[in-house]
């Protein structure tokens, strides 16, 4: 009969060759053999710790209770793993690229690091995670206790707890063990990653042990199986409520990425990314596998057992009741491994993130040594971590303790899958979506925690448990519309899709939602471009280049920020500098303190070090995000930029309507003036005129001197009034653009002997100094024409210059294509509100009247424009300075 | 912002490693699909689908979807060993190649 | 005894022609050609009348009569106004301030010696 000793001794052997195994891989390892350790073969059957007691026992139970609804749990995964291209392998590309370590550390790492999301994750998965420990103590106990029941030599304790405890004190033992030998950067176990490997086949075996043994041993085949299936009363005919057939489906898929034990064997363990290759078919078939024969075990539990057997048991009930002791052994080691592997790698996966994201920040924090500790503190994370699985597994036996170890743990199989279900939108969104955001994944995953803890979690313990009845009824303070299964009153539901469609559609509007109307912070950004463009930036899986490859990635970074010549520039000067041939120095300190502070004149200082920091430091050369966030800058520094350009443009065009605008208005007072000014030149000469001619007219006795004096006045004066109208004239003439140049050649000397002899006036009062040899240019232009500028700004001189001993310096200069004259006096000058107006027809500067009608420079800059130079007046030379300007080519023609 | 440009047309093998990624894009669909046909299955009553046809066509889609799998990864190992999408490894962008990615490398790599 | 007429023009041949003109017509003429120590000049001088030409270098005429006219000893003394700048509002402008008769250049000989003798005339 069936020994509980023997069942005892098997299980000590069983363990003690787990305990080998694993032992014999870490040496393995450490030896660096472990190749055949980490084969794809290895990799998938890690994965199954997916199928835990819950599945091993409880798929035999629920197909007892459901039909095959329990497939649902098997194909979600399956069809996820088939998919491997769309999520799985991006998740564990960024997970090996980002050095992942849980799922908390890929949310918070996706979100700008952000340690209290992390937090929130951690909780929510310690929340979600501890009932399904408990339940693998349960189904351990309640295994050791179905062999109990068989073997009345034996009396068992009264209750099951002391199994539970010494059950949760060996895996807390194990896991502490294997599971924290080593602090791997990658945190990877290959002890314990082979245990359960070995684990996985010993279940797979057990099932399909007691599957043949019911197909061919006790059912007569296939065929009549089939057929037995079909007559079943409860289980003959096709059942299934559509809402949890898909629902189910989803949830579970869900569940395989966002499990964290799952997590980490698919992604942490991962040793080699093209072993999802090989998983994307193996797992499912291991799925198929695992669920093929539970229907047949069940019908033949239903209708062998005695009434009123728990279904749960049936796998290991059903070889005991046929007396074949040994299957039921195997069978129940198939069970302990179940339970055991999803124990160990949840309790690993779950003190990962209680240590890094709870304790080790507070233990930091409470040290008061902040992150400059300087010595090594893995002792202490390694001590973090040993506490949290003892924690983990603590808690787990506590509920199970609390909570009875009844019924109610069975349903929470699936309510655990639902509440890490909850972290789905953040992390596919934070992967394929780059305008995911911190505040939108809190806020979605707050929100769907919540409506899980209230529609799902606290129901789950029963109606009266947690719960009042009348809450679940009526909902609280009687609000209908929150009851836990009729959520915004809308009932009919399964509670399950209920709840689960609630909370995650909730959580997905939440977190979309936050997204777009929340900005992200540059360190979001940033890691946002890594995760989402996660194949254009990381390398391909084996291994990466670093050295020189670094200088081109910097290279090409500083290209987008400096400009394509700057860069190569100073790469090249700096190679030069080290004695590198070509544009590639070696990335070192001096060079990167360089280039940092070179970037940082672009972006900033504290920018540039981060984005240095990052191509140096990181072993995962992420350059590709970092032009993203470049190019964003650099966009968004290009577009300021235009604003401000056209602000600036804005600003010069108000300024210029502005000078316009004082222009006309001080023009018009100008034509007013001038037109006084204009009958004043006018008047003046004929007031003369005609009072001499009366005088000649009308006095007798004029002496010849006398009427020769009034005559010459008269003369006088009639050649100043032709020479007004002549200069009015001549001004018409320019502006309106009808004037022929007449272009001669002619030394600039000669042309300025000219003007100063014509200039009229006193030769003697104005002291002139030349600059005779630069003279000696030959000029090829209107010469009549230049001389009639200089005859102006020469007379100019003579009538205006105020200085007692009034000086002329005409200077020549060529340079910049043209030729410059300038005439400067050392008079007082010209005021500074004046000089833009001096060159208006009509100006005269203040009220003198010792000039002509203001006509002068504005026939002056008539000429100059119509000869392709121009006439400016140049401040600044103490006194009033024109400068005469002409292009070099007229002035080299002929030369 | 975009990568990297590719070339524009890829060699045989990479086309064809291409296609059997857009491949094995579309199965797990193709699966939902399938086995969702379930879901318009009549649900108890006289003409109720016995559950061993259930069995059979569940199963049978399952199996035949992890094959699919099978057969489209070994010819993705088949045709490179390397992942068609990670971009291989080129010189600057823009300007000049300044240092070949390949061959002679100056200073350590 | 001769009256005595200061003509305080910058003009120097418009300045002759009217001394000529008064002249002959029995004034003492004395001329003055700047603005700016016009008004010393006729308190100097203390001409009998003054002929002010407006547009004078350093002062306006306007600013020399305003200045005259607000002098205890020259207040009333006569003032003829030549202006070659022939708008109104340079009339009213010089009306306003107070002089004695306004005339616009040019003007015929006639027309000064009849002016300037309606203005001696008590």
């Amino acid at each position: 009969m069936a020994s509980l000793n023997l069942l005892v001794a098997v299980s000590l052997i069983y363990v003690a060759f787990l305990f080998a195994v694993a032992f014999g891989a870490e040496r393995a390892a450490m030896k660096g053999r472990a190749g055949w350790l980490r084969s794809p073969v290895v990799y998938t059957l890690s994965l199954s710790i997916y199928c835990t007691a819950w599945t091993f026992y409880g798929a035999v139970g629920y197909a007892a209770r459901s039909g095959l609804e329990y497939l649902t749990i098997y194909i979600g995964p399956s069809i996820v793993m088939i998919g491997w291209v769309w999520a799985l392998r991006k998740i564990v590309r960024i997970g090996r690229s980002q050095r992942i370590t849980s799922v908390a550390d890929l949310i918070s790492s996706r979100y700008g690091k952000s340690n209290l999301l992390a937090v929130a994750v951690t909780l929510i998965a310690v929340v979600g995670t501890t009932p399904y420990i408990a339940l693998q103590l349960q189904s351990v106990t309640q295994s050791v206790a179905a062999f109990a029941a068989a073997d009345p030599s034996i009396v068992l304790p009264a209750d099951n707890r002391a199994t539970a405890l010494w059950v949760a004190a060996g895996l807390a033992a194990f896991t502490v063990l294997f599971g924290t030998r080593n602090l791997d950067s990658n945190e990877r176990h290959h002890g314990v990653v082979m245990a359960i490997a070995l684990e996985a086949v010993v279940k797979l075996c057990a099932l399909l042990a007691v599957g043949i043994f019911t197909v061919w041993g006790i059912g007569g085949g296939v065929g009549q199986t089939l057929a037995r299936i079909d007559a079943s009363a409860q289980l003959g005919q096709w059942q299934m409520a559509p809402g949890r057939w898909s629902g189910l489906i989803f949830l579970s898929g869900a569940a395989l990425l966002c499990l964290p034990r799952m997590f980490q064997v698919l992604v942490v363990e991962n040793e080699d990314e093209r072993h999802l290759r090989t998983a994307s078919w193996a797992f499912p078939a291991y799925m198929i596998a695992m669920s093929l024969f539970v229907m047949p075990i069940a019908v033949a539990g239903l209708s062998m057992l005695p009434e009123g057997a728990n279904p749960d048991m049936f796998v290991l009930t059903l070889p005991l009741s046929e007396g074949h002791t040994g299957l039921a052994v195997f069978s129940f080691l198939g069970g302990f491994s179940s339970a055991t592997s999803m124990v160990i790698v949840a309790a690993i996966a779950l003190s990962t993130m209680v240590s890094n994201h709870i304790v080790m920040p507070i233990w930091l924090s409470l040290s008061g040594k902040g992150a400059m500790v300087s010595g090594d503190v893995r002792h202490v994370v390694i001590m973090a971590r040993r506490i949290s699985i003892i924690g983990v597994l603590f808690l787990g036996y506590l509920y199970y303790r609390l909570s009875g170890g009844g019924t109610a743990l069975a349903a929470i199989g699936l309510i655990s899958f639902s509440g890490v279900a909850q972290f789905l939108p953040s992390m596919l969104g934070g992967i394929f979506w780059r305008g995911a955001t911190r505040n939108g994944a809190f806020a979605g995953l707050l929100l769907g925690f919540a409506i899980w803890l209230w529609c799902l979690f606290l129901p789950s313990f029963g109606d009266g448990v947690v719960l009042p009845a009348g809450v679940i009824a009526n909902g609280p303070w009687g609000l209908g519309w929150l009851r836990p299964h009729a959520l915004f009153s809308i009932t009919g539901l399964d509670p399950l899709v209920h709840g689960v469609l609630w909370s995650v559609l909730l959580n997905t509007l939440a977190f979309t939602g936050l997204s777009i109307f929340s900005f992200p912070s540059p360190m979001e950004r940033l890691q946002g471009a890594q995760f989402v463009n996660v194949y254009q930036h990381s390398a391909s899986p084996r291994g990466w280049t670093g050295g020189t490859a670094q200088s081109e990635d910097l290279m090409i970074m500083a290209q987008r920020l400096l400009g394509a010549r700057e860069a190569q520039k100073l790469f090249q000067s700096e190679a030069a500098r080290q004695g590198v041939q070509g544009y590639l120095p070696d990335p070192n300190a001096d060079f990167l303190q360089r280039l940092e502070r070179e970037l940082s004149g672009s972006v900033g200082a504290a920018t540039a070090h981060a984005m240095v920091g990052q191509i140096v430091g990181g072993a995962a050369v992420s350059v590709e995000d970092l032009m993203a966030v470049a190019d964003e800058a650099a966009q968004i520094m290009e577009y300021s930029n235009q604003l401000e350009a056209k602000s600036d443009e804005l600003l010069r065009t108000a300024r210029q309507l502005r000078d316009a605008n004082a222009k006309l208005t001080q023009l018009s007072v100008q034509k007013d003036a001038f037109l006084s000014q204009i009958s004043h030149e006018l008047r003046t000469p004929m007031t003369s005129i005609r009072a001499f001619s009366e005088i000649l007219r009308d006095a007798p006795g004029l002496s010849e001197p006398q009427k020769h004096k009034y005559a010459n006045i008269i003369h006088d004066e009639t050649v100043r009034l032709t020479r007004l109208l002549d200069d009015l004239l001549d001004l018409a003439v320019l502006e309106n653009g009808q004037v022929s140049l007449n272009i001669t050649r002619a030394r600039l000397g000669d042309i300025l002997d000219h003007a100063l002899a014509a200039a009229g006036g006193d030769p003697s009062a104005l002291k002139l100094r030349r600059d005779k040899p630069r003279e000696g240019l030959w000029l090829q232009t209107d010469t009549d024409r230049l001389a009639q500028v200089f005859i102006n700004l020469i007379a100019n001189a003579r009538k205006y210059c105020d200085a007692t001993t009034p000086e002329l310096r005409i200077a020549v200069r060529t340079g910049e294509g043209s030729l410059m004259v300038d005439f400067i006096d050392n008079g007082a000058g010209i005021e500074t509100d004046q000089q833009t107006l001096i060159f208006e027809k009509f100006a005269r500067i203040g009220d003198q009247k010792a000039g002509g009608a203001g006509l002068g420079l504005a026939i002056c800059r008539e000429i100059m424009a119509r000869l392709e130079g121009s006439i400016t007046y140049l401040p600044g030379q103490g006194g009033a300075a024109f400068r005469v300007t002409l292009p070099m080519p007229a002035a080299n023609a002929a030369q | 912002m975009s990568p990297r440009p590719g070339p524009v047309f890829l060699e045989r093998r990479g086309y064809r490693q291409r296609r059997m990624l857009d491949a094995a894009r579309v199965l797990p669909m193709l699966g939902l699909v399938l086995l969702g046909v379930p879901l318009l299955w009549p649900n108890g009553g006289a003409e109720a689908m016995p559950t061993s046809h259930a069995m059979i066509y569940i199963f049978g889609v399952w199996a035949l979807l992890a094959l699919a799998s099978a057969v489209l990864v070994s010819r993705l190992s088949d045709l490179a060993a390397d992942d068609p999408e990670t971009p291989k490894p080129t010189g600057p962008v823009s300007g000049a190649e300044i240092a070949p990615a390949t061959g002679p490398e100056i200073g350590p790599r | 005894m001769g009256k005595s007429v200061l003509v305080i023009e910058d003009e120097p041949n418009i300045s002759e022609a009217i001394s000529f003109i008064l002249s002959r017509d029995g004034w003492h003429v004395a001329t003055h050609s700047n603005g700016v120590d016009a008004v010393e000049a006729v308190r100097a001088r203390r001409p009998d009348l003054v002929i002010l030409d407006v547009m004078l270098p350093g002062r306006s005429g306007y600013d020399i009569l305003r200045e005259l006219r607000a002098g205890p000893e020259t207040g009333g003394l006569p003032v003829l106004m030549l202006t070659a700048r022939g708008q109104p509002k340079d009339r009213a402008l010089a009306e306003e301030i107070g002089a004695s008769r306004f005339m616009t250049k040019p003007f015929s000989n006639a027309e000064v010696l009849e002016a300037v003798n309606a203005l001696i005339r008590p």
